[in-house]
């Protein structure tokens, strides 16, 4: 599996992250190594097997609608890099 | 008598019973070892001396109005990715440096009714995503048995601070081995409970169809008393399974002769380290002398297991990372022009280099065009793994192998080879695939004296036989009672 650092900028933008040109580089390479590595999967033949998302029989648990408290405004604030009153403040989305 | 940092929970709990002792005394002989040698090992991102001396009081205080459980009192440290509130709750990275979380996870407000003493919070790798506990911001946790060596990860501060004496207990978390990897090089004893088994309300996730909590301790004795308080249903995780479990000290004298136990093949003919291959023949000898009946059998899957989970746990955490936007909590970048760099500033500063690389690895996985290739490709590998197990139990009651291909490497060993990073984990990532309770127990000792663990794993919920082998195994044997000479 080759990458190009074309895809490695289009994987990094689509993971919200930015890397630096060694970064990338270095990415690049490791992750053609570890994908290489995964080609050994190929040997495994799995037309009729079902796929597992996880290890245990999942159910929607269902429960009676109770009133519980929640968290308060300022705890549920508490956290946040940018406050504006009661509100959590983010940049400018809407141009 | 020895100091009381060195002694396990169950003989605190003996002398705290008998009012020998009370819970201050516990704590401040621990703190104080602390002060002397957590410079030297670096177990903790947080210690909290003060709150670990005022819990211990109203521990006292309630065992003065008769409470009484072999908890009260006992000194804990817990794995800084499970909320403790008010806490600051890091999961050893940059991007969680100030987080301060409004609730306590399921299993800390457990250990806080049972009136436990909680130290304070340890050293991982970031976001659990390591084998070594080098990838952590605060820096990497030391073996106590030789510091130029990794404790193993991802709880390797968990494992660490019981091993140094820096803590009675600990809880940690295992997504492919963090837990009993750790307890293998650093000597004692830790398990991965069935998935399902103990609650995840609070813990930062990082896989959430391989992630489950579990306890350290010096013996197979103590992990039975924090499995009673920590396996219970909670109805806020929604994976956690209802089901009623056992007092697991109830089997801890129960014998175990005409147990049958499996090898598989495929584990022992991987080992290439004569060290790790006599300390796993010694097991059998201990289990055979003690009526078990041995079986060999085929886990004819085994080889792609990290293939699959290194898939599936990058892809899993790609999508849980994603909430690390630098809007509700966590770092946000100063300068940025739009949102979108907003998010990519932020976590580029706040992730370190192996988050990164498996944000990267499980982005790509899942990105157009690549899914049925990857992910869909290891989830039936998963399916096989798994069906591997359950046929192996159908011949078997539990299923011995080692926990590591080797004893404790060195600190920047494989750090900058991803590939032989991850395949330390070759013997414990197929318990995590299928779901099964694992238990790591110090089986020996390498030539230079460094600790060697072994793994019993069991089918879903049977715990009870881990327990039971674990107990006959430890009554037998003598290497969970060394300590390194830190």
């Amino acid at each position: 599996m080759r990458l190009t650092l074309d895809e490695v900028d289009y994987v990094a933008l689509l993971g919200r992250l930015t890397l630096n040109a060694d970064e990338k580089i270095k990415y690049m390479h490791q992750l053609e190594d570890i994908l290489k590595y995964m080609d050994i999967l190929s040997e495994v033949p799995t037309e009729d097997v079902e796929p597992m998302a996880g290890p245990i029989e999942l159910y929607t648990p269902l429960r009676e609608d109770v009133v519980a408290p929640s968290l308060s405004l300022d705890a549920s604030l508490a956290n946040a890099p940018a406050r504006a009153g009661d509100y959590f403040k983010v940049p400018k989305i809407i141009e | 008598m020895s100091e009381l940092y060195e002694m396990t929970a169950w003989q605190l709990a003996e002398e705290l019973e008998k009012g020998q002792v009370c819970s201050v005394d516990v704590t401040q002989s621990v703190i104080k070892r602390i002060e002397t040698v957590e410079e030297l090992v670096h177990a903790y991102v947080t210690v909290a001396p003060d709150r670990a001396i005022e819990m211990a009081k109203e521990s006292d205080a309630k065992r003065a109005k008769g409470a009484s459980n072999r908890l009260l009192g006992i000194p804990v440290a817990v794995k800084d990715n499970m909320c403790m509130k008010g806490q600051r709750t890091t999961c050893g990275s940059r991007i969680l440096a100030n987080f301060s979380p409004p609730y306590d996870a399921t299993v800390v407000a457990a250990m806080r009714e049972a009136g436990m003493v909680i130290l304070g919070s340890c050293n991982m790798d970031e976001f659990a995503m390591g084998s070594s506990t080098e990838t952590s911001f605060w820096g990497p946790t030391r073996n106590p048995w030789d510091r130029d060596r990794t404790p193993g990860g991802s709880s390797g501060g968990s494992a660490a601070a019981v091993s140094a004496g820096e803590a009675i207990l600990s809880v940690g978390s295992d997504t492919g081995g963090s837990i009993r990897l750790p307890a293998s090089f650093c000597g004692v004893s830790g398990m991965k409970p069935t998935y399902g088994a103990i609650s995840r309300y609070g813990l930062v996730a990082y896989a959430s169809s391989l992630d489950q909590i579990g306890p350290f301790g010096r013996d197979i004795r103590d992990l039975s008393l924090l499995l009673n308080l920590l396996c219970h249903h909670d109805p806020k995780d929604s994976t956690s399974v209802p089901r009623q479990y056992p007092d697991f000290t109830t089997v801890l004298e129960t014998p175990v002769s005409g147990m049958k136990i499996g090898l598989p093949r495929e584990f022992f003919s991987k080992l290439d380290h004569p060290d790790v291959e006599r300390v796993m023949k010694d097991a059998q000898s201990v289990f055979q002398a003690l009526g078990i009946n041995f079986v060999e059998l085929s886990l004819p899957h085994l080889d792609y297991g990290i293939a699959a989970y290194y898939i599936i746990a990058p892809c899993e955490a790609s999508s849980n990372l994603a909430r690390y936007d630098g809007v509700k909590y966590g770092h946000r970048a100063e300068n940025f022009s739009n949102m979108i760099d907003m998010y990519r500033y932020s976590r580029a500063e706040g992730f370190g280099s192996e988050v990164k690389r498996r944000i990267m690895l499980g982005t790509y996985a899942l990105s157009s065009g690549y899914y049925d290739a990857y992910y869909l490709k290891a989830a039936k590998v998963r399916s096989l793994i798994t069906q591997d197990f359950r046929s192996a139990f159908q011949d078997c009651d539990a299923i011995l192998c080692p926990v590591a291909p080797t004893p404790p490497f060195k600190i920047g060993e494989k750090i900058d080879d991803p590939i032989q990073m991850y395949l330390t984990d070759v013997f414990t990532i197929p318990v995590n695939m299928a779901g099964l309770p694992g238990l790591s127990l110090p089986g020996g000792f390498s030539a230079d004296g460094l600790p060697i663990g072994i793994q019993l794993i069991a089918p879903h919920f049977e715990e009870v036989r881990l327990i039971q082998l674990g107990a006959a195994y430890q009554k037998e044997t003598d290497h969970h009672l060394a300590r390194p000479s830190i």
